[in-house]
């Protein structure tokens, strides 16, 4: 994926998504490392996977983020993004600390758990707004269409995966889901960047509305 | 509860999305024409693709390989011919526009498999040529 963006003579304009895409390939790494020294079952798989993910949940944010700067570049604000998007993180923090905070038992291990679930949410309300902004800004660029779109996909069903899990805690199918999402991303990127010429357009329109 | 209303917005959302999505990879399909060879090899007539033929052009589609790999992208739009074809099933009995325009998005899909039938070939024909002139 990281070399699709390469191919593609996009690495400034992608920056973001470049970082969250490395964090993920070195998450992978990591965590095929701790499987093969540990095992599928053991706590420190199990502490790394959550762990790392409360990472790439974060770098996906800021993934998030840069699309938004993308999308408003023409406003010029993508100072006050950052600071919001800073302030947004720091009350999803503080709002899972208050969540958690009763459980004296692995607090921190909570806390991150409890944190990457919460930012998955927002982070589906954030893509939501950004979807809204581009129709209303009327955005055209094809790319960046799919860019958002698939990341879409991707965090709506994670933050639906949790949800059920939390639901269901024994449903165990729901185990193998986050791992296959976090494939499915950047294999949806990849595909953007290779088949999607940066030039291509499309209305937005379209693609809510049936067709006439 | 609040689990509940997390999933229940989350699906939500990933529905939007997901047809979004797929109806943005069907729309930079529309654009690119399927060549006469693949649409005398696929038994394609008319100007569209009618949406029965979607599942005969997926499997074309599996016989041929293609190194950057789009199976991807057409296994998001099986999902949405299948959301389509159960859409019609219940919808399409309630409003005749919703059946027709129902319909007109699974021409699409089959379409959108057209196109990626077509890419395939061309890649493998060229592969061939190259091949056939690297012995020469």
């Amino acid at each position: 994926m990281v070399v699709c963006i390469l191919r593609a003579n996009s690495v400034r304009r992608y920056l973001s998504l470049v970082f969250y895409l490395l964090a993920e390939f070195l998450t992978t790494w990591g965590r095929l490392f701790v499987f093969l020294r540990a095992g599928y079952s053991s706590q420190e798989y199990l502490y790394f996977y959550f762990y790392s993910d409360a990472l790439l949940v974060i770098c996906l944010y800021f993934a998030l983020m840069g699309m938004y700067s993308q999308v408003l570049e023409e406003m010029k604000v993508s100072r006050y993004l950052r600071v919001a998007a800073i302030l947004l993180l720091g009350l999803t923090a503080w709002f899972t600390y208050g969540v958690v905070s009763g459980s004296r038992d692995r607090l921190l291990t909570h806390f991150v758990v409890e944190l990457s679930q919460n930012l998955y949410f927002v982070a589906v309300v954030l893509t939501y707004l950004l979807w809204g902004a581009m129709m209303k800004l009327r955005e055209t660029r094809t790319r960046l269409i799919q860019l958002v779109l698939s990341l879409g996909v991707c965090v709506s069903a994670f933050a639906a995966t949790y949800a059920l899990r939390n639901i269901y805690p024994g449903f165990s199918i729901l185990r193998y889901m986050p791992p296959l999402l976090a494939i499915a991303l950047p294999v949806a990127w990849g595909y953007t960047f290779l088949k999607v010429p940066e030039e291509a357009r499309l209305a937005t329109a379209r693609l809510v509305a049936p067709s006439r | 509860m609040i689990a509940a209303l997390i999933f229940v917005l989350s699906f939500t959302a990933l529905l939007q999305f997901f047809v979004s999505y797929c109806r943005s990879l069907l729309s930079a399909s529309r654009r690119r024409e399927v060549s006469q060879q693949t649409r005398e090899l696929a038994g394609i007539t008319g100007g569209g693709v009618n949406g029965e033929e979607f599942g005969r052009l997926v499997q074309l589609v599996r016989l041929c390989p293609e190194p950057d790999d789009d199976s991807q992208a057409i296994a998001a739009v099986r999902t949405y011919f299948t959301i389509l074809g159960l859409a019609r099933r219940v919808g399409g009995r309630v409003s005749e526009r919703l059946a027709s325009w129902l319909e007109s998005e699974r021409g699409n899909c089959a379409y959108f498999a057209a196109v990626a039938l077509d890419r395939r070939i061309a890649f493998n024909r060229e592969l061939m040529a190259q091949q056939i002139a690297g012995r020469a």
